[in-house]
């Protein structure tokens, strides 16, 4: 077990390093970066001087920069004078975490709840019913379903605001708008696994001893079909982030997804390579927890020790 | 004897994409406390549906009980509510299924699987049912039980998954236990450590077995009283011994005489001809008449009702019905004029030629973390022309791994094999691919399902270029289709529209269409039902005459092997540990691990099968270094060392005085 | 069935001399894998209203801006933001197609437009019916691209990696496991902030990503198949490699390859969408589907029309896409049905 962590921590870190070698020698080579834009001041060049040496060799740039990651440092913003990238990163992250987390939970209780009803009713109106909601939510793109629900729920009902961030009832339409990918993934994928899960012939064996049904369900049947869930996560995170930038954007939520648009517009090119690599970081992490939960869970993992990448 | 359960017309139906399927269609029977009832039929003959719906555990809304009573204490399981159904399973009724990997929950540990149905059941204390687990372990031969319950299934045998199962199914102590096939996937000595496991415990608690199987020889072994299934009926009803010795329906016939039988040497297979009925389509009248030779003009019009023979036995024939009296002994005749003439078939002769030499064959593979697999440890044989090498052993033995080797199908870890002369294995042999070819196990792989037939069977033809003109392949694909038994119109058809039986034919047509002389045969018969098989038995003996061909015979079923092989290799461990002529083999086995293989083979007749003593495995040293091949008496071969040779070599002179 | 004993005659006691005959057996019509998919998925009524909508939005993708007079980038400030108005449909007032805006104000008579408008105009008064069509001819070109070149590039690589196995595949593996451990989005924005936006930068990017998941796909199926007995069988005749991968390999990985690329276009479509609509779009005057759903949010609380026929539209494409995809799997693999 404790070879299979180590194995996942050295993937983690070697794509990590790829990315960041990638970004490294895309700053160099854009046009207008950072190194060489005309539009930099002269404190800012010398910020540069001093942070990167850009007089010194490549390779000495390469691991000084690698060093400053290391170290939390993404660098600085043209749009924020001087601003630390990590600072805006940090101060933005915030709302962008607790809008994430709602939707992921929300999504998901939703999505599970969903899912097994309908492998449960299996092909009756309920099963039908789940899956042109799961269809529409992951055919009806973010950007359509928030334009939607900000002309109708908000414009034309005015139930709830349309814009910014400032409570709760703010937060509930970008919630809904991120949350439908994750309910329809969630319910397609529990349906599917659930009703592999009982099909087993120890869904029978269980049966056969008597127990009550929602028991066989949910302890034989419903654990089971967990285990697989686990590897969604990856994609999920994904589409949340992907999500946050077009849903803040439209909703004006001030968190990391709405500045890096902004940043994109603005040609903002340290703040994108340094949320770019945030979010890859992030993205790495939940894959090696993926990895090492599965690990948990399953217990002809655990017990064998080997890992499990391949299949879903 | 006391009825503890009876079964009354009973009828189920499946809703499948393609319409009705008419599984089990009016199935009547008796089960009687303490005895065991086998049900004997082949694949989708309903067995198995009519067993689960014993349970209600027919998979709804798919499946429905159309009809029909299942009586248990008063009560028609077929009517009555979850909760009293519930309350049956597992402490009234109990079931065990063909595949202990997947009838165990895998994460779940053995304990809590076995303790839940308990504690449904029983009023007793967390505690005390996990000492009741324990004990139960204890009683199916689980050694160290209190410390493996808290393991998950994959940490144990298969042989010791299904005991798990048992224990489970034997937790309340039930009244019926279902066994659906409990010992297919299992090896034959761990098939016979299960039997027995079930009679004592049978014997013990004094359980009702009702024993679903398709092997006539585990129902001699196990039975007293036997059910025949066919296309959704039982056709027959007896005593063991009155089923087997005075069969009365035309397929129990067929089924009894189409096993291959040890004690004699038979030269050709009785055959039951074509496949069971679609149940999606049940043929009116009696479901085998398309099948029986001497079908009767009435069996093709109206349902045959049951006939009694005796007391006990009963059977589903118009033969027994009163006007039949004439036409049966004129049948009865016909068939013993078959029987005489069919003994007059010469025994082939046998070349002295060595086709096929293997020395010292190894394979390895690469295991997980740098272990390694030794599937074939240092094999030797010789195989002469026109002769057939049986090659037994249980799964994992390296058997197969043998075959595929031969064929570079894998490249050798070490070792020389060599085709007339000329060592196969060095690279670029030409036409190795045409004089050595193969014949595959699963029917249902082994055909490429987007090729029509006739492209399958050219396939060879094509790579090799073994044709003049379009027209000249299909003429060649015609005429082996003709030679293994199809039709010409079978040509343009896809392998899924076929049976298994006819995919398998297919397949040795694939096989015969780059003319081999020497064909590979790794278990071509094992997944067909059995009657099947003794087609495909017959079909390759005949070619082995016609075409002068030489096998090599992979097989599990080693009555199959004697039949067909002259003569027989035993594998144990990647190792080969006796060889000798088949008869001399099965006759006087010398090697203990040879002896206790043959001793758990069960044979379908009940006679022999009440005088079984099974040898366990015995010790001997494998692992020796000195431990080889060497000669006890002319041509048989046992694995050795120096110091076990004497003793080998005085035993055989013991046996061979004897006789 | 009871059966009266006087109906059994005699002569009913007969052999009846009927010689088995094999032929009987195969009572069904010949079959082919395809024809007996084709068959499962017309009954599929999800998956073939997709079939048809996709068949129905590809000729209006290919015909619809030749349909009226309008060329797509044409602009006209005279007939600027004008609702949908459509002959015979504009005397049904539920429908919101007589060219009269949310406010009430028949925006044709206000100004003096008496050419009609399908979709109604955008803010430089530009015919949106066109530019819709226009724009989902090029999102579907995008799509169409980015799907045959991850299709091309994931069958060659799924199906070297898993026919010759060992080292090969270990190092390939190696190589796909780490571009699955980057967001694909990432990779995605960062080439184009490189390639600049155009149709064929954004279709590199996300194939540069995109081809793993159908290069998994492939393998596993390979895989699945290498050991199956008919290829053994192949080899045994003496095959070579090219046989096997062509003739059997490829041929019965069909099924999983048609059901990867029918969701790779939407998610291809999807891609594009929000990259115009994060800014790193294609650059006018080419228009392409996200472009015009992205133009329609600047005035959706006083036009909502700009916007509700474009998104309309672009989730059209991708439910049908789905529907097709899910129904393709179904009828591919009917153990999964019932």
């Amino acid at each position: 077990m404790k070879k299979y962590i180590a194995s996942r921590v050295g993937y983690m870190l070697f794509t990590f390093l790829i990315i960041a070698t990638f970004t490294f020698f895309l700053m160099q080579t854009l046009p207008g970066s950072p190194f060489n834009d005309e539009r930099l001041s002269s404190t800012q060049k010398e910020v540069l001087n001093e942070r990167y040496g850009l007089n010194e060799p490549l390779s000495v740039q390469y691991f000084k920069y690698l060093g400053n990651i290391t170290k939390g440092d993404f660098g600085v913003s043209f749009q924020f004078d001087g601003r630390s990238v990590s600072s805006i990163i940090g101060e933005r992250i915030g709302v962008s975490a607790i809008l994430g987390a709602q939707s992921l939970i929300a999504g998901m209780i939703i999505g599970l709840f969903l899912g097994i009803i309908a492998a449960l009713r299996h092909n009756t109106f309920i099963d039908y019913g789940a899956m042109v909601v799961a269809v529409l939510g992951l055919s009806i793109p973010n950007f359509v379903l928030a334009g939607l629900l900000q002309y109708w729920v908000g414009v034309r009902l005015g139930w709830l605001p349309v814009a910014f961030w400032e409570g709760f009832e703010y937060s509930i339409l970008p919630t809904i708008a991120l949350a439908a990918f994750v309910v329809a993934t969630m319910a397609r994928f529990m349906r599917t696994e659930m009703l592999d899960v009982l099909g087993n012939e120890y869904i029978t064996t269980a049966r056969a001893k008597g127990i009550k049904e929602y028991t066989v369900i949910l302890k034989h049947g419903l654990r089971n079909a967990m285990i697989p869930i686990i590897t969604i996560l990856g994609p999920l995170t994904v589409s949340l982030m992907t999500g946050t930038l077009v849903v803040e954007k439209i909703f004006s939520v001030p968190g990391l997804g709405e500045q890096f648009v902004k940043s994109i517009l603005t040609n903002d090119y340290p703040v994108i390579m340094g949320v770019t690599l945030f979010y890859s970081l992030l993205f790495i992490i939940v894959i090696l927890i993926v990895d090492l939960l599965y690990g948990v869970v399953d217990p002809r993992i655990r017990l064998s020790g080997g890992g499990r990448r391949e299949g879903k | 004897m006391e009825r503890i359960l009876s079964v009354d017309d009973l009828h189920i139906s499946f809703d499948t994409y393609d319409g009705e399927v008419r599984a089990v269609r009016g199935v009547t029977f008796d089960l009687y406390k303490g005895e065991t009832l086998a049900i004997v039929g082949e694949s989708g003959s309903g067995k198995s549906v009519m067993s689960k719906s014993i349970m209600g555990l027919i998979p709804k809304p798919s499946g429905r009980v159309v009809k029909g009573t299942i009586k248990y204490q008063n009560r028609d399981i077929t009517k009555i509510s979850n909760k009293e159904l519930r309350e049956l399973r597992g402490s009234e009724i109990s079931i065990i299924f063909q595949d202990p990997m997947t009838s165990l929950n895998p994460t779940m540990t053995i304990n809590n699987q076995i303790m839940e149905g308990i504690l449904v059941h029983q009023k007793i204390t967390k505690k005390e049912a996990e000492k009741k687990v324990v004990s139960l372990l204890e009683l199916v031969g689980i050694t160290n039980a209190a410390d493996r319950v808290k393991q998950y299934p994959h940490q144990f045998s298969g042989g010791m998954q299904q005991r798990v199962v048992i224990a489970m199914a034997l937790a309340c102590n039930p009244a019926i236990l279902i066994a659906d096939e409990p010992t297919t996937a299992l090896d034959v000595t761990v098939q016979a450590q299960v039997l027995e496991l079930l009679k004592d415990i049978q014997k013990k608690m004094d359980t009702s077995i009702i024993f679903i199987t398709h092997d006539l020889g585990v129902v001699a072994n196990i039975a007293d009283r036997v059910a025949v299934m066919y296309a959704g009926k039982v056709v027959e009803i007896g005593k063991t011994d009155e089923v087997f010795y005075n069969p009365q329906h035309p397929y129990t016939k067929g089924l009894l005489a189409a096993m291959p039988d040890l004690t004699i040497d038979q030269e050709e297979l009785k055959t039951i001809p074509g496949s069971p009925p679609n149940l999606l389509y049940p043929p009116p009248g009696d479901a085998f008449s398309l099948r029986n030779e001497h079908a009767l003009k009435i069996d093709f019009l109206h349902d045959p009702p049951m006939f009694k023979v005796t007391e006990t036995h009963s059977a589903a024939t118009w033969l027994l019905h009163e006007k039949a009296s004439k036409v049966t002994k004129e049948i009865e005749g016909k068939q013993r004029v078959k029987i005489a003439t069919s003994d007059q078939i010469a025994k082939k002769e046998i070349g002295k030629e060595k086709l096929l030499e293997v020395k010292e064959l190894k394979q390895h593979f690469k295991g997980g973390k740098n272990s390694v697999i030794k599937a074939v440890d240092g094999v030797s044989f010789d195989i002469y022309e026109g002769e057939t090498f049986g090659l037994v052993g249980e799964s994992g033995c390296g058997k197969s791994t043998t075959g595929r080797t031969l064929v570079r199908l894998y490249d050798a870890t070490s070792g020389e094999v060599y085709f007339k002369g000329v060592d196969i294995h060095k690279k670029n042999v030409l036409n190795l691919n045409k004089d050595i070819q193969m014949i595959f196990q699963d029917p249902y792989s082994s055909l490429n399902p987007r090729w029509t037939v006739a492209d399958i069977i050219a396939e060879g033809m094509d790579i090799h270029g073994l044709y003049t003109s379009k027209a000249n392949r299909m003429e060649k694909v015609y005429e082996l289709l003709k030679t293994v038994g199809l039709a010409e119109e079978h040509a343009n058809r896809y392998p899924h529209e076929f049976s298994g039986g006819q995919r398998q034919r297919i397949g040795i047509a694939r096989a015969l269409a780059v003319d081999p002389k020497f064909i590979i045969a790794d278990e071509p018969i094992s997944a067909l039902d059995v009657s099947i098989q003794a087609q495909i038995t017959n079909l390759l003996k005949k070619l082995q005459k016609e075409k002068n061909l030489t096998y090599l015979f992979i097989a599990h079923d080693l009555s199959m092997v004697k039949y067909i092989s002259d003569r027989v290799g035993v594998m144990y461990q990647g190792k080969l540990v006796e060889v000798a002529d088949s008869d001399e083999l099965y006759d006087n086995p010398l090697h203990p691990y040879t002896k206790s293989l043959l001793s758990a083979i069960p044979v379908p007749d009940p006679e022999v099968e009440k005088k079984r003593i099974r040898i366990p495995k015995g010790e001997w040293a494998i692992e020796s270094e000195d431990c080889k091949l060497r000669e006890i008496t002319d041509g048989h071969w046992v694995a050795c060392t120096e110091d076990e040779l004497d003793s080998y070599r005085s035993k055989s002179e013991d046996t061979a005085l004897l006789v | 069935m009871k059966v009266n004993e006087f109906e059994l005659t005699d002569d009913l006691f007969e052999e009846s001399g009927k010689e088995f005959e094999e032929k009987k057996i195969m009572n069904r019509p010949s079959s082919t894998f395809l024809k007996d998919s084709w068959i499962r998925l017309r009954k599929n009524k999800g998956a073939f209203t997709g079939l048809i909508l996709i068949v129905l939005i590809m000729f209006l993708a290919a015909f619809g801006p030749y349909m009226n007079s309008h060329g797509f980038d044409e602009q006209d400030l005279t007939r600027t933001n004008l609702p949908p108005k459509v002959p015979v449909l504009e005397n049904l007032p539920l429908l919101g197609l007589s060219g009269v805006d949310i406010r009430g104000t028949d925006q044709y008579a206000a100004k003096e437009v008496t050419e009609y408008y399908w979709f109604g105009t955008d803010d430089l008064g530009r015919d949106l019916w066109t530019r819709i069509w226009q724009g989902t001819r090029i999102s579907l070109y995008i799509a169409f691209l980015a799907a045959t070149l991850d299709l091309v590039i994931g069958v060659a690589y799924g199906s070297i990696s898993a026919y010759y196995g060992g080292r090969i595949d270990n190092v390939m593996q190696r190589i796909i496991e780490v571009l699955m451990g980057i967001p694909n989005l990432i990779v995605v924005i960062l080439l184009i902030l490189i390639l600049k936006p155009g149709i064929l930068s954004i279709t590199l990017a996300m194939v540069i990503t995109g081809w793993v998941s159908m290069a998994r796909i492939v393998r596993g199926q390979v895989l699945k198949l290498k050991g199956q007995e008919f290829v053994l069988a192949s080899r045994t005749l003496g095959a070579k490699d090219k046989n096997l991968i062509w003739g059997h390999l490829i041929p019965n990985s069909l099924g999983p390859i048609i059901i990867t690329t029918m969701f790779t276009i939407p998610s291809a479509i999807f891609t594009e969408a929000f990259l115009s609509f994060i800014g790193l779009g294609l650059q006018p005057p080419i228009a392409s589907l996200g472009m015009i759903v992205n133009d329609g949010f600047k005035m959706l609380k006083i036009y909502p029309h700009m916007l509700m026929f474009s998104s309309v539209i672009i989730s059209l494409i991708m439910i049908s896409f789905n529907l097709l995809g899910d129904g393709l799997r179904d009828s591919f693999d009917p153990k999964m049905k019932k």
